[in-house]
């Protein structure tokens, strides 16, 4: 079982085959695409996606509309914001948005390990609560 | 371009900056021309054709007045003379020529009418058909004088009566004669009496206006029949070239007053006025200096003039003193707008490095994680088995520790240049300048200890507070304070922070005792990249981001530096205007003008 399932978000092509590699042999699972619209398309696709680490700065649809499309569509799946310095601010109001954290490009890649962990540990989290919560229900409805 | 007197007058009075500049010259010249003209023009002509009707009325009025003079003297000796006929003629009708033939008689006639008129004749006399003078009374001894010859018996003779011009005669002295005919017995005799040429002389001479108005009585060969007052420049009318035209022009007006302006030898204006007597044989001439008679429009007209040329030479003296303010303030604005468009062209330039410099920013940004990314990539393969016994394993993960920071330095850059760049202003709050600066100097305290750097504060209090982001602002005076530190970082020194207020912004100064910047580089330490310090010290980026930084908050960065004495930077923050009520008209106008 893997750490974690991640899609990869950077139209940077080598970044994201480089952080594929790097990431993967740090036992997670990763989805790569270049685009946003790649990106929803994948999330679609591949069920079971915990996290999401998309560049802010893309051309076409950016990593803010991306994400708030993925908060519509995938309310439960994490996303951590991957940025440059001008885009600090583009980041933040991406946290207001819903995504989980954000990094600064490029960073430490035991850094973004720990996020991503601590990202799907969230998710799983609030997975297991919303199972819970139905199981609940499903109990007392019976009760 | 030649020099006219116009220019010589603008290179004298102006500034040299100005007349040497061509533009500048034909703008002063202009603008004198422009002045003086419609200034003078009107003022000449308004004058001119005033003073011309007032001259045209003055002359008219002057010529009627001595056209009256003249016509009333006119008749007066015309009169006199008339009278005295008169006189003889009712004497011989009364009494005839044998009564009158004995002296007893003549002579009591002859005392009646000195009686009666005084001076007015002389002596009497009744001369017969052939010229003999038959009774004589008088002063002289006439009796039986012959007349046959003269020129007034033949004129009697053939009129009847007679007026005689004035001559010496058989007594030697002036008179003249006024003789009547008459008739007895079949033969023509006459009676004559001498006109006492005193009597008659003053009659003429009493005739005196001003100081050089005088008249004078002439016949028709241009002989005086009056002592004239002084001797007089002969009238029109004994002009050598042609006395009978202009006689006969004078007198074809019969009767009437000619007034005309004549000059004299000399080249003087002398006002004639001329009327016939005695039946157009004589001539009455009154003459005067024409600046005597026309004293009273000389003197307005000296007035005038003077009045015109103070006026003029105010004019011309508002014109060049109106034209010297106007182009030196000219000058000024244009050397004023070239100044700003050097800044216009400078924050422009500074501007589109920015532009540059986050393009560059964000294009080097993502390699440079790539080229970091592989790197990290390569130690992860490194970790594996197979490698651990490589003897070169440890030079492998230096160089790579090397590629990581250097990778890290990269984007220290990319970011500093990206925060130099940065046009959106992070929040925005009111800090209070003092407090800011207080914190900075406690963080920057321990770091300037260790460059042997006194550290000092004044604080002006009171001060307005500014609306800016703290980060940022924290950002300019770190950035100033450690450059202040590095330019004494050999010898150590005194590093003074201090706030004020100056129209309407709040001035932080930090002010070093070190190195001191060349003037040569004064002008660049704005520009990215530009460092004096070591390679690798620093990236010449902290002056650029200070310098948009405060930019961005309409303020401004001041620089003065003496090599080896020092260095004051001072940063101008506009101040919160609304803070101060009692301060904010001063604020507000001062504000305006900035």
């Amino acid at each position: 079982m893997s750490l974690a399932k991640v899609l990869f978000v950077d139209d940077e092509v080598p970044f994201v085959e480089a952080m594929t590699k790097r990431l993967t042999r740090r036992e997670m699972e990763i989805i790569p695409a270049h685009s946003g619209n790649e990106a929803l398309e994948k999330l679609k696709e591949n069920v079971g996606v915990e996290v999401v680490i998309l560049d802010v700065k893309m051309p076409g649809m950016d990593g803010i509309e991306t994400l708030r499309e993925i908060k519509r569509r995938f309310p439960l799946v994490e996303v951590i914001m991957l940025t440059g310095h001008a885009t600090v601010e583009s980041a933040i109001d991406g946290m207001k948005i819903g995504a989980f954290d954000y990094l600064m490009k490029p960073s430490e890649i035991e850094t973004l390990v720990a996020k991503v962990s601590e990202a799907a540990a969230k998710k799983r989290e609030h997975e297991e609560k919303i199972m819970q919560a139905r199981m609940k229900a499903i109990t007392t409805r019976r009760a | 371009m030649p020099m006219t007197p116009l220019d010589t007058i603008i290179t004298r009075l102006f500034p040299e900056n100005l007349t040497r500049d061509k533009h500048y010259r034909s703008l002063i010249r202009n603008m004198l021309l422009t002045i003086i003209i419609v200034s003078l023009v009107p003022m000449i002509l308004v004058s001119s054709t005033l003073y011309l009707q007032f001259r045209h009325s003055y002359q008219e009025k002057v010529s009627d007045h001595l056209r009256e003079l003249v016509q009333k003297h006119k008749q007066n000796i015309d009169n006199y003379l008339q009278e005295r006929l008169t006189d003889i003629r009712l004497m011989t009708a009364r009494y005839g020529y044998e009564h009158l033939k004995e002296g007893a008689l003549l002579q009591r006639n002859l005392d009646l009418l000195k009686e009666e008129y005084e001076k007015a004749f002389v002596d009497l006399g009744v001369v017969d058909a052939q010229g003999y003078q038959k009774a004589y009374v008088g002063p002289f001894k006439l009796a039986d004088a012959y007349y046959g010859d003269a020129e007034w018996f033949k004129e009697v003779n053939q009129k009847g009566y007679v007026i005689s011009d004035v001559f010496l005669g058989l007594r030697g002295l002036p008179h003249f004669i006024v003789a009547v005919r008459s008739e007895a017995e079949g033969e023509n005799w006459f009676l004559r009496a001498t006109i006492d040429f005193e009597a008659f002389n003053e009659l003429v001479q009493n005739i005196r206006i001003g100081e050089t108005g005088f008249a004078y009585i002439l016949n028709r060969k241009g002989k005086f029949q009056t002592t004239p007052f002084e001797q007089p420049f002969p009238p029109a009318v004994i002009d050598s070239k042609a006395p009978q035209e202009l006689w006969k022009q004078i007198f074809s007006k019969s009767g009437d007053v000619q007034v005309f302006l004549r000059k004299d030898k000399t080249g003087e204006d002398y006002v004639y006025a001329e009327a016939p007597l005695k039946n157009g044989e004589w001539l009455l001439v009154y003459q005067q200096r024409a600046s005597d008679a026309f004293a009273d429009l000389n003197r307005s007209f000296a007035v005038t003039t003077l009045i015109m040329a103070l006026g003029a030479a105010g004019v011309i003296i508002m014109a060049l003193v109106l034209s010297r303010r106007m182009v030196m303030r000219i000058a000024k604005a244009d050397e004023e707008k070239h100044l700003m468009d050097e800044k216009v062209v400078e924050t422009g330039k500074l501007a589109s490095i920015g532009e540059l410099a986050s393009g560059v920013a964000h294009e080097i940004n993502n390699p440079v994680a790539i080229m970091v990314e592989e790197a990290g990539w390569i130690g992860d393969i490194l970790e594996e088995e197979e490698f651990q016994e490589s003897k070169n394993i440890e030079e492998l993960r230096r160089a790579l520790a090397q590629i990581k920071t250097q990778g890290k330095r990269c984007k220290e850059i990319t970011r500093k240049l990206l925060s130099f760049a940065r046009k959106t202003s992070l929040s925005v709050q009111d800090i209070q300048i003092n407090e800011l600066v207080e914190e900075i100097a406690g963080i920057s305290a321990q770091r300037a200890k260790y460059a042997m750097v006194e550290m000092v504060t004044r604080f002006q209090e009171g001060l307005p507070t500014v609306r800016v982001s703290l980060s940022e602002l924290q950002q300019v005076f770190l950035n100033l304070i450690n450059n202040a530190l590095d330019a004494m970082e050999k010898k150590g020194g005194k590093l003074a922070l201090s706030t004020r207020e100056a129209d309407g912004f709040v001035v932080v100064d930090v002010a070093d005792t070190g190195v001191g910047i060349p003037a040569a580089n004064l002008n660049r330490i704005f520009d990215p990249f530009f460092t004096t310090k070591a390679v690798g010290k620093g990236t010449g980026l902290g002056m650029s981001i200070c310098y948009g930084i405060v930019e961005n908050m309409g303020g401004r960065i001041e620089v003065k530096s003496t090599v080896d004495v020092g260095t004051t930077i001072s940063v101008y923050i506009p101040a919160v205007k609304s803070e101060s009520p009692e301060k904010k008209p001063n604020a507000e106008s001062e504000g305006s003008q900035a």
